[in-house]
């Protein structure tokens, strides 16, 4: 029944020879590294520039003062939300088929949640007064509830990737003789003493459950706070109660996309096929649909609604989506990013790994362009007209430094994945073990 | 100075008008014009002052002259927050007198050290929708009794004090915008880039009643001239118009004196004959600058 794992020929030794082959610095791994390294320096460069100059170097004004850092967060914030979603909601369901892909969307999540944090930092006048939120901060102000949250999250998302993977880790403490001596020393500090005794797979699971329960409400939180951060404000077309569950179902829209992508990424560098199978592909397909059509839900909900409404100012807001000056960007992301790319993985051929990497792509783009329409039109439409200022003023474009800097955040993500990736298999060997026995003895 | 001639006079014309105006009104209102210098004994809190000739020396609180400079930012940080007792400060706008002139404009923004395109104070054109016509609509911040921006500020750097005005600390704002993506009247503007003079005004110690020096990544705005209240004087703005556009006082005594015509009117009764209103009162965030309606039509 279960195709996902291709069946029981593959002995023991072949699976750990397989799945640990990735541990290992090779040359191209380094290239890679090198390669993300000099275009790390490059983009901080322009971080050093805005820290020099001030926020004065984006394009970002008094009209406009929350540009694209703020929806690049909002992005980050919704597509970590997919490690949530696909190791505890599936995981808890005994969906098994997620089992061999559920690391990768942990290390997805993980990654974009600890880069999610450094990006509001970006995005703040004054970075060396950090400390003034820990000294002064109030707890009715969304921001705080919002660092308090995403740091929770980073938290448990790293046990939960770690808690695990324990027994992974001895096995790479006891087969990797060749790696390097601090390598070695972690992997023999990390382990815990693991050495598989039925006592700490019971110990292991029931820690593991508990984070899994744990995470759904904070996930949750994490992305209904970051809604918050709009709808609290009294601006049309952030002033919305349904704000929360929108900004949910677009995460797991976005996550699921990014992990498609990672595990394509992974199934081909580190010859996977076997694990990461076409048939995980179809699945993470369906599953794609099924969260794209709660969100096309949620659209629809978010626009008509205001929209019905004749005058009010929240419906002049969603004509400027409709009709004005938004508009082309409006449809592009709408139709490009979402409706087209969910009708077509409705067709299975569309579901095989290739194509599906490429719409997961472009649904990814489009989820990011999404956040900067929730951002930044409703700034444009003040109550009051935009007057006796820069001419400028009453558009925005982000200006080179401040794309460099985005362009920054996306290299941090993908450098945290690879490390880790290089650190620790990816797939998790000691469950595909166990379902493979568990197979075999039936 | 030119400016501090006038006001003394005003001062004086003030208080004659408050001896009609009757006498329990009185002691409040020679609080507003004295400020807080609210006793002659010394308070034994000493703070650092820049004498006329620029020598720095500690006098006590109860001593300061009208003249000296503070150059404690602790003690100006702590009255700042506190704000002054029993005050509760209104501003009442007259659009039928608005002429754009600017002059308002100008002076808010000399004090307070604004580029150009900064504005505490901005003076709007707006279209009524059925008449037709259009009106000036000078704008500041509200100083909401209810105010969004200070509910979203997470580090407490924008703040309500117990006189009404809405103030902001740029020693500690962390510059997240929240309170500009906030605040519904657009009355935040943010220091992008380096200050105006910023290498000239490194010395001076920041008073946030007149949130001056500047800072570079900080938020700023109308402070309804908190400094000039605290030496009994009329807002920057107030004073500065020629047209008799602006009112200003305390609602608490119900008085409020024309920044033009120096003559002080009880606010309810302006309010009421007048037809007066507040900038979008279903958002509920209660401003306390009050409206009187633009002309009828202009000819
Ligand atoms: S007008 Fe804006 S800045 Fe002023 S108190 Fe109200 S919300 Fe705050
Ligand atoms: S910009 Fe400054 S004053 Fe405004 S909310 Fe942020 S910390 Fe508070």
């Amino acid at each position: 029944m279960n195709e996902t794992i291709a069946k029981g020929h593959l002995s023991e030794e072949q699976i750990d020879k397989d799945l640990l082959k990735n541990v290992n610095w090779g040359g191209k791994f380094k290239l890679w590294m090198g390669f993300l390294t000099v275009s790390l320096i490059i983009c901080l460069y322009y971080y050093y520039q805005q820290l020099q100059n001030g926020l004065g170097v984006t394009g970002l004004h008094d009209y406009v003062s929350w540009g694209i850092y703020i929806s690049n967060f909002v992005f980050f914030v919704a597509t970590s939300l997919i490690g949530m979603l696909v190791s505890s909601v599936l995981g808890m369901m005994k969906v098994e088929w997620v089992r061999p892909v559920a690391r990768i969307a942990e290390l997805v999540a993980l990654a974009f949640a600890m880069v999610a944090g450094l990006i509001i930092i970006t995005d703040m006048g004054r970075p060396d007064r950090l400390l003034n939120v820990f000294i002064h901060g109030r707890v009715q102000s969304p921001i705080v509830w919002d660092i308090a949250v995403v740091v929770t999250y980073v938290v448990i998302s790293g046990l939960l990737l770690y808690i695990p993977m324990l027994p992974d880790i001895a096995l790479c403490r006891d087969k990797l003789n060749n790696v390097p001596k601090w390598q070695q020393k972690m992997y023999r500090s990390l382990s815990l003493g693991w050495n598989n005794t039925a006592k700490q797979f019971r110990l292991m699971n029931r820690y593991t459950r508990m984070l899994l329960i744990l995470i759904i409400p904070i996930a949750l939180s994490i992305h209904t706070v970051t809604s918050w951060l709009f709808a609290m404000t009294l601006r049309s077309g952030w002033d919305s109660p349904i704000f929360g569950p929108y900004f949910v179902s677009g995460a797991f829209v976005a996550g699921c996309a990014a992990v498609i992508i990672a595990m394509f990424f992974f199934r081909n560098n580190y010859k996977l096929k076997e694990y990461i199978t076409a048939d995980h592909f179809d699945r993470m397909g369906k599953l794609l649909v099924l969260v794209a059509l709660v969100y096309v839900y949620f659209n629809i909900n978010e626009i008509i609604v205001p929209g019905y409404k004749a005058n009010t100012a929240d419906a002049k807001h969603v004509h400027e989506m409709l009709y004005g000056h938004d508009s082309v960007m409006f449809w592009l992301v709408q139709l490009g990013g979402l409706v087209i790319p969910f009708l077509l993985i409705l067709f299975k051929p569309m579901r095989k790994p290739l194509p599906l990497t490429i719409i997961a792509v472009v649904i990814l783009a489009g989820a990011w362009f999404k956040r900067v329409l929730i951002v930044v039109p409703t700034q444009l439409a003040p109550y009051y007209p935009i007057q006796n200022v820069p001419e400028g003023w009453t558009g925005y474009s982000p200006t080179t430094p401040e794309v460099a800097i985005t362009v920054a955040s996306f290299i941090l993500v993908v450098m945290i994945i690879t490390v880790l990736a290089k650190l620790f298999p990816v797939v998790p060997i000691w469950e595909v073990k166990e379902d493979m026995n568990h197979k075999n003895n039936k | 100075m030119n400016m501090a001639n006038k006001n003394d006079k005003s001062r004086r014309r003030f208080l004659q008008k408050l001896g009609i105006a009757g006498a329990s009104t009185v002691a409040g209102s020679a609080l507003l014009l004295q400020g807080c210098s609210d006793s002659n004994k010394a308070s034994g809190n000493k703070v650092k002052v820049l004498t006329a000739d620029n020598k720095l020396v500690e006098v006590d609180v109860a001593h300061l002259k009208p003249g000296d400079k503070i150059q404690d930012l602790k003690y100006l940080q702590k009255r700042g927050r506190e704000g002054i007792p029993g005050k509760k400060f209104v501003m009442v706008v007259d659009l039928a007198k608005c002429k754009n002139a600017r002059k308002c404009m100008k002076a808010c923004q000399s004090a307070h050290q604004l580029k150009p395109e900064m504005h505490h104070l901005n003076v709007l054109e707006m279209e009524d929708p059925v008449k037709k016509t259009s009106y000036w609509m000078p704008k500041t911040c509200q100083h909401c009794d209810n105010p969004p921006c200070v509910s979203v500020c997470p580090v407490d750097a924008t703040f309500k004090r117990q006189d009404g005005i809405v103030l902001i600390d740029n020693e500690r704002c962390i510059g997240c915008r929240f309170c500009v993506a906030a605040c519904p009247y657009s009355a935040r503007t943010f220091n992008w880039t380096e200050p105006k003079n910023s290498d000239k005004m490194a010395d001076v110690t920041y008073d946030m009643e007149l949130n001056v020096p500047q800072k570079k990544g900080t938020v700023t705005k109308c402070a309804f001239s908190a400094d000039q209240l605290r030496h009994g004087k009329l807002p920057y703005c107030v004073s500065a118009c020629p047209n008799g556009v602006y009112y200003f006082g305390d609602q608490n005594e119900d008085l409020v004196t024309n920044g033009t015509t120096k003559k002080t009117v009880r606010l309810s009764h302006l309010l009421e004959e007048n037809a007066a209103y507040t900038l979008m009162p279903e958002l509920g965030t209660q401003p306390s600058v009050y409206y009187l309606p633009p002309r009828e039509s202009e000819g």
